[in-house]
């Protein structure tokens, strides 16, 4: 009884070593999915020249064990060699094809999920930056773009690419469960396919070291059906609503007179600059600080006042706002739906 | 205590104790430290042609090089090997008068080298600063600089030291090895003015 | 050379000869002079273990910060400095100094059977331009002026744009200390064994060791280059506004990547090989016979040279280069498995046909199989791309990798300091302590490391300084944080063991492991000139295969500091070469070579104007004194006339 319930509990630990939304052995689409029997193919042959290996060390130690202290004289063993040379040519043997099975399936799976492709695909511009992700749907037409920022919504079921560019050091887009990471490399742009068989919400991490908050430099895909997705992206096309309370309007104002308008832009206002994120629909989005903080009224407001604290290094400057203009200022933001 | 054991011996007394060629042992760590130096300039030309896929046109803005003192250059490079050939014919046979011909000949090319190769630094047409072409071209000729520096103080050394009856035996192959290293620093003067003033220009 | 018989030697004189033309200098600045192999080489171990532990100090507050999610005892820019340091200090201020030069500058002369090192002050040089270089780095952490940008450094990150002030520079001089340190030994190492070695010992009859120790000389020859030249560009881009790395500027980032694993990847076998040439080494003396497969293993150790200069881009899968040269780098990485298997075969076929003396270096020599064939095996699914894409830059990798240097460095640093300890103190370690020891380390290290593998998977990158509570990492970092006390424990009783069995230990006489290569043939711990009388070899275990009268060389002078040069390939006596001997100049010229280095970090001028005092000690180092160099009976190749 309680051996059953303590490997019940073991296996309890066991299992949780691989459970987790950001997991590459949770696969949600066709190219991680290819990717993970390729690795629990490889990782079950290693295992098994693992212990046969092992088990080679165990019986040559027990056959051959000797207590003694004292150090032995020198042997020869000329038989045991002249087998030993056919049983080592064996192993090297099924070593080699081992390797080549390996190489075999790896490069099979590369090129299955390097072929994947779709016509007239849902293009997406991902762009690193100390310490955030800007995310463009380009389209000809500049006023068609939709631009955003560390939550990137896709239409469910279908191929869609992804652009790569970096804005500073080098960054590596991962979100594990899509597919494997890409570097975003400064000077170079790449392409390549991600796809979400579910819907639902796909964490990703920066997984190249960039910089002091690389820890803090997340992002989501959101995976929803091409009803939803169409709409989002109708809606992230307006610009920013108008504020329709005094307290809004104020907050707005707060917004362009102070330190905010330098680097962040809202469509629809003077605010344009390109250097943080785009603001315009911020409220749609469920994180903030590229998944650092909840997108809650309390969070947004300790983000503002004190950037610094809550990710040292970033390149948000403190702003020490008189209470009722934060207030305002947050409030106005939490509007922009 | 008189302790006396017989056993059976390996005389070597009889052995020289210089060599000249390849079983100086100095010899094989120069030939070492070619192989360090020469692989630095192997992977500073890989590196030469990878930045040059990088970019669409080669030099990207400037003129090419001057290509007349490369070429000065490479001619005084060229015609210094016969002294350096002369040192290392002469060294064994431990005649000081003629060793301190060798080297202070040699000495004078690499003098020449050392002007001409102001000549060419001036008229490289472009700056390190400029764009990475710049900068791996004076890496480039940096990196050979400096071994022509080094060199010319070595052979000023040994000639230093031919003046001095302390030039015998292991000096003497000194001598004969210090023309090696000036065979690369010919070699990779050339290979380096192919690419500084060659591939700039033709390919 | 013909062998006469039975001549008579007055052993005594020649004893009291040898000991004052090789003895050590004394006083303070004797300790500067010494340019004897043996006290270097164990500079150099004693050294690069203390930056062992001061990395393991690193190390243990990393896995403080990281045992609970968002803890807030190490800030991002102190993590940053203290994982760049502790990769920086563990590659190239322990793994190389201790696995190459430490071991080889002790080991090789030794068992070569000559009487010092080629070229031994260039070799004492290379030890104290390494000292500087490890300075360097970590007084700038001290200074809270660590470099940041991790151990590979890449670029833009680590360029003058996101890097200003003075920690990449840094952090790429010290780069070039340590190369030239090892360069410089690699020029010893490799001299010696193609020309030091005793009579007899042919190139196949060269220990396994000296094979290796060799094929590591040229890989350090040929792959140091790379990183001096990717860091000097680095330092120019950063000081003298070179435009290398610069994308605006027709610069390339990939290019710093191709030329730092050019090194990088030949780097990790520089620091494999000699691990694995200690449990040949060690293999045959515990199993009681001579190691099967000698010629399998030298041409493993050979092809695994070459192969190592062929796999660099399976540390860029993740760039996104074509898939075709993607999968030839797999297959590359995928051939070099197999010189490693056909070690791993040749191993336990010579303990299944031996007798296995499970003494304390050959049980460090077991926790090696184990360790390193996880290591290896978790490597043969990195190389695969689309596995890599996944656990690139994760804690899989950190996982993999810890348990390829642990496993390849560490676990056989463990068995040969085990081993050889007695040659270099005279005395034995306490076997208790010497197990307790292992099995702390052992466990330890397993459930730190193997836990990283579970961690990967599960999306945990690395270098993060933080995560977040959701991404429920915590249990297993904390796991992984306990094993790290288990470890810390182990190496505390190591200390103790040691500095016990040097002031106490029973004493180990001339060859308590009954071994068979030429460092067992001399007195522990060996005198200043290692052998009184200098061997010759019947056989590939000099002491094994000896002839019951195995002759011994006479005619090597012993009133000058005289060596016996064989030819490489049948190591047939040459001519006798005078080596230099103890100066002063070694040391001074690392200082003025140093200050040249660490002053162009501030000033470009600095090389130029450094350079000077650097010529002025370099005359005074090659100048010739002392001894007249030879007497002029004869020369070799070549006339004299005179």
């Amino acid at each position: 009884m309680i051996a059953a319930s303590n490997s019940v509990r073991v296996a309890a630990i066991l299992a949780s070593f691989f459970q987790g939304e950001h997991n590459s052995l949770h696969p949600a689409g066709p190219f991680s999915t290819n990717i993970e029997w390729l690795y629990w193919a490889i990782f079950w042959i290693v295992f098994v020249a693992f212990v046969l290996t092992i088990l080679a060390f165990a019986r040559a130690s027990a056959k051959t064990y000797s207590r003694s202290e004292e150090m032995l004289p020198i042997m020869k063993n000329e038989e045991g060699d002249r087998k030993a040379k056919w049983a080592v040519g064996t192993a090297i043997t099924i070593t080699l094809l081992t390797l080549f099975a390996v190489l075999f399936m790896s490069v099979i799976t590369g090129k299955k999920v390097e072929g994947m492709s779709s016509s007239n695909p849902v293009t997406i511009q991902i762009t690193g930056h100390q310490w955030w992700w800007e995310v463009t749907y380009p389209n000809p037409q500049a006023d068609q773009t939709v631009i955003t920022a560390n939550e990137i919504h896709i239409p469910v079921g279908k191929p869609v690419v992804i652009l790569t560019s970096s804005a500073d050091v080098i960054h590596s887009f991962w979100a594990p469960s899509v597919h494997g990471k890409r570097d975003l490399i400064p000077g170079y742009s790449s392409a390549f396919w991600i796809q979400a068989d579910q819907p639902g919400t796909y964490p990703g991490r920066c997984a190249e070291f960039c910089g002091l908050q690389h820890a803090h430099m997340g992002f989501s895909i959101i995976a929803e059906d091409e009803a939803t997705f169409e709409a989002w992206e109708q809606q992230q096309l307006q610009p920013a609503s108008d504020p329709q309370s005094a307290e809004t309007q104020h907050g707005r104002e707060v917004f362009l007179t102070h330190t905010c308008v330098m680097c962040h832009t809202i469509r629809g206002t003077d605010a344009g600059s390109r250097v943080g994120p785009d603001l315009t629909h911020l409220a749609s989005r469920k994180m903030i600080a590229a998944e650092t903080l909840p997108n809650t009224t309390g969070a947004l407001a300790g983000w503002i006042v004190d950037p610094q604290g809550i990710k040292p290094g970033n390149k948000m400057t403190p702003n020490p706002l008189a209470a009722d203009d934060l207030n305002a200022l947050v409030t106005y933001l939490r509007t922009l739906q | 205590m008189d302790q006396v054991r017989e056993r059976p011996v390996l005389d070597v007394s009889g052995l020289p104790s210089v060599a000249f060629g390849k079983s100086n042992t100095t010899w094989l760590g120069n030939v070492f430290y070619m192989m360090i130096e020469g692989t630095m300039f192997a992977l500073l030309f890989a590196s030469y042609f990878y930045l040059r896929t990088r970019t669409d046109s080669w030099p990207p803005v400037q003129d090419p090089p001057l290509l007349t003192y490369g070429v000065i250059n490479g001619i005084v490079f060229l015609l210094s090997l016969i002294p350096a050939r002369y040192a290392q014919k002469v060294a064994p046979t431990g005649d000081r008068g003629r060793i301190r011909l060798a080297l202070a000949g040699l000495a004078m090319f690499a003098i020449v080298n050392m002007i001409v190769r102001g000549f060419e630094l001036a008229n490289l047409n472009c700056r390190w600063y400029d764009n990475a072409y710049g900068s791996i071209i004076w890496s480039l000729i940096g990196l050979h600089t400096g071994h022509l520096i080094t060199e010319f103080i070595e052979t000023v050394s040994i000639l230093g030291i031919a003046f001095t009856p302390k030039m015998e035996g292991t000096r003497l192959a000194d001598a004969a090895i210090n023309s090696d290293y000036w065979y690369f620093v010919v070699v990779t003067a050339v290979l380096m003015d192919f690419i500084i003033y060659g591939t700039t220009r033709f390919l | 050379m013909a062998i006469s018989e039975a001549i008579v030697l007055p052993q005594e004189t020649s004893e009291a000869r040898l000991e004052r033309t090789w003895g050590r200098p004394r006083g303070f600045w004797g300790w500067f002079m010494n340019v004897h192999h043996t006290a270097i080489g164990v500079r150099f171990m004693v050294t690069s273990f203390i930056f062992f532990l001061l990395g393991g100090v690193l190390a243990a507050m990393m896995r403080f910060q990281l045992s609970r999610p968002e803890n807030n005892a190490i800030g991002p820019d102190l993590y940053n400095q203290i994982f760049t340091v502790h990769g920086s200090t563990m590659i190239f201020l322990f793994a190389v100094p201790m696995m190459f030069q430490g071991f080889g500058v002790y080991v090789v002369p030794l068992i070569c059977g000559t009487r010092n090192i080629a070229f031994p002050r260039l070799n004492a040089f290379s030890y104290y331009i390494y000292v500087v270089g490890g300075l360097l780095l970590w007084v700038g952490l001290f200074l809270k002026t660590g470099a940041d940008a991790g151990w590979f450094s890449y670029v833009p990150l680590s360029g003058p744009e996101f890097t200003p002030g003075k920690r990449s520079d840094f952090w790429a001089q010290m780069i070039t200390f340590t190369e030239v340190s090892a360069l410089g030994v690699a020029i010893c190492l490799a001299t010696t064994i193609l020309r030091q070695r005793a009579p007899g010992m042919t190139l196949n009859r060269m220990p396994v060791i000296l094979w290796e120790k060799l094929v590591i000389s040229f890989m350090v020859i040929f792959a140091m280059p790379a990183v001096m030249v990717v860091s000097s560009m680095l330092l120019m881009d950063r000081t003298v506004n070179t435009q290398f790395f610069n994308p605006a500027n027709g610069g390339d980032v990939l290019l710093y990547q191709h030329l730092f694993w050019f090194f990088g990847h030949p780097e990790v076998y520089i620091i494999f090989l000699p691990g694995a040439t200690i449990v040949s080494t060690l293999v045959p003396v515990f199993s009681r016979r001579h190691i099967f497969g000698y010629t399998a293993i030298i041409t493993s150790v050979v092809a695994t040279g070459f192969l190592g200069f062929g796999v660099w881009v399976h540390h860029m899968f993740a760039t996104g280069i074509p898939q075709m040269s993607a999968s030839f780098f797999t297959a590359a990485t995928l051939m070099i498995v197999i010189p490693t298997a056909v070690q791993f075969y040749c191993w336990i076929a010579t303990i299944w046909n031996g007798r296995l003396q499970l003494k304390l270096p050959m049980l460090w020599v077991f926790g090696f199989f184990f360790v390193f064939l996880i290591g290896g095996l978790s490597g043969v699914m990195l190389a695969s791309v689309p596995v890599d894409w996944q656990v690139h830059d994760t804690f899989f990798v950190v996982a993999h990798f810890h348990y390829v240097l642990i496993g390849g460095a560490l676990f056989p640093m463990f068995a040969g300091l085990y081993y050889w300890i007695p040659k270099m103190t005279g005395r034995m370690m306490n076997d208790l302590l010497g197990k307790i020891h292992f099995w702390l380390f052992f466990i330890g290290f397993n459930l730190t490391f193997f836990t990283m593998h579970f961690l990967g998977l599960r999306g945990m990158p690395r270098r993060v300084y933080t995560y977040p509570a959701e991404m429920d990492w915590g249990g297993l970092n904390m796991l992984a944080s306990i094993g790290a006390i288990f470890m810390t424990a182990g190496l505390l009783v190591f200390m103790v063991n040691f500095f016990q069995s040097k002031a106490t230990g029973k004493l180990a006489g001339r060859d308590p492991w009954k071994a068979g290569t030429l460092d067992w043939a001399v007195p522990s711990p060996p005198p200043a000139y290692n052998f009184l009388e200098l061997p010759t070899v019947n056989g590939r275990e000099a002491l094994w295969d000896a002839a019951p009268n195995q002759p011994i060389v006479t005619g090597v002078r012993d009133d000058i500091p005289e060596v016996l040069i064989t030819n490489s390939l049948d190591s047939e006596p040459q001519h006798k070469e005078e080596l230099p001997g103890a100066s002063i100049w070694p040391f001074l010229t690392s200082i003025t070579v140093s200050i040249a280095f660490i002053w162009s970090i501030f000033s470009p001028w600095g090389i130029a104007y450094g350079a000077i005092p650097v010529v002025v000690t370099l005359i005074g180092w090659l100048w010739p004194r002392g001894h007249s160099p030879s007497p002029r009976q004869s020369v070799l190749e070549g006339k004299w006339t005179r």
